[in-house]
């Protein structure tokens, strides 16, 4: 029996007010691009979106996005396993850096890439000498992306794993299991739903980055442009309905990431509820 | 006092991934800024970062997303809250857009929420009609964006821990004759308190640096919408490098002392709530 | 069945981001192979340019890519990279690997060449100091002129909203900086005076965006402010795209901008582009090219071309395109950036840090 006495006027003040404010602040932006991408009609919502260059930014972002969240997946679980399952110094600095990167300006992210790879760089000679080129090409942007995106898994594995506690991962180390066995068999099955669920965040996140990309991609139309800086592109040449119609390209793939995170979470949910 | 290793076997590995992403990632190239603005002299460092229009852009940055970030801490911890405590229509909808600022490029938001609001933009032209405030080119438009990148923060710090609250404490306080007030303030309110500081931090943070929205929006008019990243990008502009990563060693300290305080903050908070307990 | 997917989908991310890894480095090799193309290979050439020259480098790249086919035989496709110019010349300097650049004032090839990327001398390598076209600074208000705004006084007029980016981010708000400056020095003012006038003028600003671009959107599409102080080219551009809404001001004194263009030759021995680079630029000044110019309405420097689009103005409003494609508006006292001394002494007193710019925003 729930005891809660259940407020029928709050429960719905305070629903109300989320519709309003989410409906001003999220949908209100989003209907506004949907309209004004189809401003043209559908024809020339597909020629825009099937354009040449919205493409290639198309592919180039993807390009970026699976390689933040493939470094951010190898680096979130040994960091979240290291911070969880053993005790040594220097904790807190390492967590500490850890998630810095979600509260540096997406400027400052840019630039401190332009600095260590760029032309006044010490490093670059070298880099230069075997001619590999990271800033204002690919691997810069990677870069970036992944710098924007860094905590994002450890963020989501952290409490998960804090809250398991090391009882198991020590009882399986005393019958002698290596470490990967370890985490096969006991960590990885209680962390795999948070896992799913930063690179959803992940995906989404490197999807969308500007800031710290426009720093240092170059802006090389069908190279090195993002879908993000494509849209700026047409923004600022008066092409309204092809930088929105680009836009909705990138609404549309945040939806399905974010319907793909509703379909996983409930697939765990169903699975802890199996498991009791 | 005794630090004994644990004897799971794989700190090296771990460390060392960890280390080596860290390091190439975030360390080295953090380093390369502390490197080039180190070539100012002290006195020229302390002078560049203490510029009138570089403390009003400061100002700027930090006031508009100090009240974006506490918009987003009543607004989230209403969302989180609904999200659940209630049923209701359109709950999984509501659910699944929480994190589209997060994928939304900032630009477009940028721009769309611009278009929205200026003087004759669909939201715009209702506040100037009716009340006379215009939003975009002012400090409000600025905190408007800031608000929309916002929004994931605090929901998603705090809808994990409400979750977890076990429903007897309430049932058990309102036994014992409190009331809803009561028993929010004092049974649910300190379990979330972490959970709200450190939604609030992170969006703070993160609003300060934000850029990619906020240019579109803001009217940049020096002492009045200027925000501190806008200041890097002019600096970088007049090929001032030294002047531009010393500004931006500033906002990283910044940054490094919000966190800071967040985790000062989480350990008393914890330390409160596991004493009392 | 599922942790086993899962672990699948760990390890096949493992593996891919090792090969990625790989792969990435390699694709950034082929970018700067050091041995000159040869012939029936399609030649890359990189051209980084500023803000409002695109719809003008849209068309020309098509026409030298025409022509270069027809005269060597061989392919060329260019790449471009648009962007605020002070901001695409520090990129340039700090590694973007462009062949060309196509700048909206020397200042900011300066920059490139300061960097040690191009050799010495540019401004005369090619001919009327390596400007194959110019520009000048013109008003674009609303229709039928509501403010009644017709010189640069009107512009510190309390009641006028200006847009106007800033100078400090963008080359074109220089030129129109300079421009007030000339106007109100020509009307007798002493440098306080002057000084005096211009802070009155920034702070009818509503809006100081970042870039060229960004303004002309303020202004156009925000409908911010009464009149834009823009670049002749954006300016007639924006009565193209919106016919009817907008109207052009001729002021009566203004500045010649001379947008300079310059092989990066650094980059261009490296990538064996040096010929082709020095033809790209070079035939800007073809008369088709000329042509392509003028109908972007950027002012060519051919005589013959210049002279085809002049017309002979009774009124300094224009109200639109012209049908017969006569543009320019002779009448206009033009200074030009050496009035100020060249760029380094007109950046070091009006737009370095603590100069004239930062004092009229002091308090």
């Amino acid at each position: 029996m729930n005891l809660r006495r259940e407020n029928k006027v709050l429960k719905y003040v305070l629903i109300t007010i989320s519709f309003i404010f989410l409906g001003v602040f999220l949908l209100l932006p989003l209907i506004y691009i949907v309209i004004t991408a189809l401003k043209d009609g559908i024809s020339g919502y597909i020629n825009a979106v099937t354009d040449e260059y919205a493409i290639k930014a198309a592919l180039l972002t993807i390009e970026a996005t699976v390689f933040a969240v493939i470094v951010n997946t190898i680096f979130g679980i040994a960091a979240a396993w290291l911070i969880t399952k053993y005790a040594f110094k220097g904790k807190k600095l390492l967590s500490t850096f850890i998630d810095l990167p979600v509260t540096v300006s997406p400027i400052i992210a840019g630039l401190i890439y332009v600095l260590t790879f760029g032309r006044q760089s010490s490093l670059y000679p070298i880099l230069d000498s075997y001619g590999i080129q990271i800033i204002f090409a690919v691997p810069g942007i990677v870069l970036a992306t992944i710098f924007v995106t860094f905590p994002f898994i450890s963020r989501e594995l952290i409490p998960v794993l804090t809250a398991q506690g090391t009882d198991e991962e020590e009882a399986a180390a005393i019958m002698g299991a290596g470490t990967a066995t370890i985490f096969r068999k006991v960590t990885f099955p209680h962390i795999k739903w948070a896992l799913l669920y930063g690179i959803v965040l992940c995906t989404a996140r490197a999807m969308g980055e500007f800031g710290a990309v426009s720093v240092l991609s170059g802006h090389l139309r069908g190279k090195t442009n993002t879908l993000p800086l494509y849209i700026e592109l047409l923004y600022q040449g008066y092409d309204f309905t092809g930088a929105f119609a680009a836009s909705s390209i990138l609404v549309v793939l945040a939806i399905v990431v974010l319907i793909l995170r509703l379909v996983i979470e409930k697939r765990g949910q169903k699975e802890l509820d199996l498991n009791k | 006092m005794n630090k004994r290793r644990s004897i799971i076997p794989g700190f090296g590995i771990s460390m060392g991934i960890t280390i080596t992403i860290l390091s190439i990632i975030v360390l080295i190239p953090l380093c390369s800024l502390v490197v080039f603005s180190a070539k100012l002299s002290f006195s020229e460092f302390v002078y560049t970062v203490t510029r009138p229009r570089v403390l009003s852009g400061y100002f700027v940055s930090i006031s508009t997303a100090f009240v974006a970030s506490l918009i987003n801490v009543v607004m989230g911890l209403i969302l989180a809250w609904i999200l659940v405590r209630y049923d209701f229509k359109g709950k999984r909808f509501i659910d699944g857009i929480i994190e589209l600022p997060f994928a939304l490029p900032t630009a477009v938001a940028g721009i769309s929420l611009t278009h929205l609001t200026t003087t004759n933009g669909w939201v715009g032209q209702i506040f100037y009609n009716l009340f006379g405030i215009r939003i975009a080119y002012t400090r409000i438009g600025i905190t408007v964006a800031l608000v929309f990148i916002g929004i994931p923060f605090v929901v998603r710090s705090v809808q994990p821990v409400l979750e977890k609250i076990d429903i007897q404490y309430e049932e058990a306080a309102f036994i014992l004759g409190a009331d809803a007030k009561t028993t929010f303030r004092k049974v649910i309110f300190p379990e979330i308190l972490p959970a709200i500081i450190s939604g609030f931090t992170l969006a703070f943070a993160r609003s300060i640096g934000e850029y990619g929205s906020v240019v579109f929006i803001a009217g940049n008019t020096p002492y009045e919408t200027e925000i501190a990243p806008l200041l890097i990008m002019s600096e970088l502009q007049e090929y001032d490098y030294s002047a531009a990563t010393s500004i931006a060693l500033v906002m990283l300290g910044i940054a490094i002392v919000i966190l800071s305080v967040n985790a000062l903050a989480q350990s008393i908070v914890s330390k409160r709530v596991n004493g009392k307990a | 069945m599922k942790k086993k997917l899962l672990s699948l989908i760990l390890i096949a991310a493992l593996g891919a981001s090792v090969v990625g890894c790989g792969s990435t480095s390699s694709a950034s090799g082929i970018d700067s192979e050091e041995v000159p193309k040869s012939a029936g290979e399609t030649i890359e050439l990189t051209n980084v340019s500023y803000d409002p020259t695109r719809e003008l480098y849209a068309a020309y790249n098509e026409l030298f890519a025409k022509h270069y086919e027809e005269e060597f035989g061989q392919k060329v496709e260019i790449t471009q990279s648009h962007g605020g110019s002070g901001k695409q010349a520090l990129e340039v300097a700090n590694g973007l690997e462009a062949d060309v650049v196509t700048l909206a004032l020397e200042g900011d090839v300066q920059v490139v060449a300061d960097a040690g990327l191009i050799d010495d001398g540019f401004t005369s390598e090619f001919e009327l100091d390596s400007s194959p076209y110019t520009s000048t600074i013109v008003f674009l208000v609303r229709s039928g002129n509501p403010k009644k705004i017709y010189d640069w006084n009107d512009l510190i007029r309390e009641d006028v909203g200006v847009i106007t980016p800033n100078p400090k981010t963008s080359g074109g708000a220089m030129w129109n900086y300079l421009s007030a400056w000339y106007y109100f020095e020509q009307q007798g003012q002493s440098e306080d005076e002057i000084l005096d006038s211009i802070k009155k003028l920034y702070a009818n600003v509503v809006v100081l965006d970042s870039g060229a671009r960004g303004a002309t959107t303020s202004f156009v599409e925000n409908k911010q402010g009464d009149v834009l102080i823009a670049w002749e080219n954006e300016a007639f551009l924006s009565l193209q795209e919106y016919p009817g809404e907008y109207e052009i001001v001729v002021p009566s004194v203004s500045i010649l901008c001379q947008p300079t263009v310059a092989v990066v030759d650094e980059v261009a021995k490296k990538h064996g582009t040096a010929d082709v680079a020095k033809e790209y630029l070079g035939y800007l000044y073809s008369d088709e090219a000329q042509e392509i110019e003028a109908q972007n309405f950027y002012r060519p420097s051919t005589k013959s071309i210049y002279d085809k689009y002049v017309f002979t103005a009774d009124s300094n409003t224009i109200t639109e395109i012209p049908a017969d494609g006569k543009w320019i508006n002779d009448n206009v006292n033009l200074t030009d950036i050496n009035h100020f001394g060249g760029w380094a002494q007109a950046r070091a007193t009006h737009f370095a840090d603590g100069a004239n710019f930062d004092s009229i925003y002091e308090q």
